[in-house]
């Protein structure tokens, strides 16, 4: 990836540089995830519903109210894409339609949406995912065995992005050595937004002709994995289209990776800057079920996305069919009205009612693995690490898109105290 | 104390069973429900109002 001077060039070039963050935001100019909870803050104040023209008409409310009346107003808003980019549906006929959508159940409305859901919930039951625990504490012991006696490491690069990759490849049956493949489609997806349609569409095309290619492999050797799980499901007493297959795969291929990478990550980074947060955490590891969900509210990393279904007023915001309405679970999460201190992270906070895991229907399927991951993550570094800080303040480099998180994290590893 | 849990409004974040799981328990689809037909024993109050105050969808309700 570029570095984030010549995204911000590169950004300046294709839509001119924002003019004010208000009315003219740009969710993928490097400078939004920097700046994010800063931004949030003053688009609640001055707003709350921030628009911009860019990606053809694009709403950002930052409210928990609004962010909530969106995700339970499936009416209204559609979640046939969920990732705002040039790409519109009326711009792109490979584009499958409503109640159906890419992929499956994300993409989906009711009712069908209901119907895929029931298929794939099973197998991201709490108990399910707990049998992994064994399996994840061995690798991040692994990552970090990598790269043990180093006095700086990237906790982003060598760490954190390694960890939801390899979980996901070993639960869909896919060859581990095609991690870097997936980290690509990744980009491809949720951080090449800005791209045209004829750049974007082909990147999808790739994707799904690598995902076919595992679905035939599988075909010919079935085992216990989520990709033959999936061509043996059936719905509506038929087996799953290879179409709805496939879109689901490639939902569970990447709405695992950098999500959870990213709330590792922004863990990490928390801890690194808060010395008196690492230090209790260290000293009352029962606090960590309460820190998880601290750092998931404070540093939650996925925006969603609807498109608005007709002309609609929504609290004196006239939205019109096909614009783009940005869900940012992490604003709601810093919402006041919704949360005491909630600019504060507060490791042992009590009542905590966040959205990091979205609200409503589309709640994310694998919130219990990705806590398990993010738990076991932080747990295992702190305990090799009891100590750390940023190594170079102005190495650490945030995504660009919906999902926010550090993508270069130096921390320099200190004695224990 | 009572809880239970609204079934209309719960989408499985499985929050009551991770903080309450002498209190509540979760189905293969993730839909929590409540056990001992929702009777809190003395000395659990605590965690059912732990249970409520961390629902993400004001799915759980207690009755004193």
């Amino acid at each position: 990836m570029a570095d984030i001077k010549d995204l911000e060039t590169y950004f300046n070039e294709v839509y001119g540089p924002v003019a004010d963050w208000m009315t003219d935001f740009d969710h993928a100019n490097p400078a939004y995830n920097e700046n994010a909870h800063a931004l949030w803050d003053e688009m609640r104040d001055k707003c709350p519903v921030a628009h911009t023209t860019r990606y053809g008409g694009t709403w950002l409310p930052v409210t928990h109210e609004y962010v909530s009346e969106i995700a339970y107003d499936t009416d209204r808003f559609t979640s046939r894409s969920v990732v705002v980019s040039r790409m519109k549906p009326s711009l792109a006929p490979d584009m499958p339609p409503a109640p159906i959508g890419t992929a499956p159940p994300i993409s989906s409305d009711p009712p069908f949406h209901h119907d895929a859901r029931r298929v794939m919930l099973p197998a991201f039951a709490p108990k399910k995912i707990a049998a992994w625990e064994g399996d994840v504490r061995a690798l991040c012991n692994e990552l970090l065995d990598s790269v043990a006696g180093q006095e700086v490491i990237d906790a982003a690069v060598d760490y954190a992005q390694h960890i939801p990759v390899n979980v996901i490849a070993r639960m869909l049956g896919f060859p581990l050595e095609d991690s870097d493949l997936f980290r690509k489609f990744v980009h491809d997806v949720l951080e090449g937004v800005d791209e045209p349609v004829h750049v974007r569409q082909p990147k999808f095309d790739r994707l799904f002709d690598y995902i076919s290619v595992q679905i035939e492999e599988h075909q010919a050797n079935p085992r216990e994995d989520l990709t033959s799980f999936l061509l043996n499901a059936t719905i509506y007493d038929q087996p799953l289209s290879m179409r709805h297959v496939a879109g689901s795969i490639v939902l569970l291929l990447l709405a695992g990776i950098d999500t959870t990478w990213s709330a590792i990550g922004s863990s990490i980074w928390h801890l690194a800057t808060t010395p008196a947060d690492r230090e209790r955490l260290v000293r009352e590891p029962e606090l960590m079920p309460t820190a998880i969900e601290e750092f998931l509210r404070a540093y939650a990393p996925v925006t969603m996305a609807r498109l608005v279904k007709e002309d609609i007023d929504f609290h004196g915001c006239p939205m019109k069919a096909e614009d783009w309405v940005l869900l940012p679970f992490p604003a709601a999460n810093r919402d006041p009205k919704e949360f005491a201190d909630a600019d504060k992270v507060i490791i042992d906070r009590e009542e905590n009612r966040h959205s990091a895991f979205g609200l409503g229907i589309h709640r994310c399927m694998g919130s219990n693995l990705a806590r398990l991951e993010l738990t076991i993550a932080v747990e295992e570094f702190l305990k090799r690490y009891p100590n750390f800080e940023l190594s170079d303040t102005a190495g650490v480099k945030w995504s660009n898109g919906q999902i926010r998180g550090p993508r270069k994290l130096p921390v320099r590893i200190l004695p224990n105290k | 104390m009572r809880v239970k849990v609204d079934t209309s409004k719960c989408q499985g974040h499985n929050r009551c069973y991770a903080l309450a799981p002498e209190l509540f328990d979760v189905d293969d689809l993730g839909t929590a429900f409540v056990l001992n037909d929702g009777v809190v024993p003395d000395g659990l109050e605590a965690k059912a109002r732990l249970a409520e105050k961390n629902c993400p969808e004001y799915a759980i309700v207690i009755e004193d």
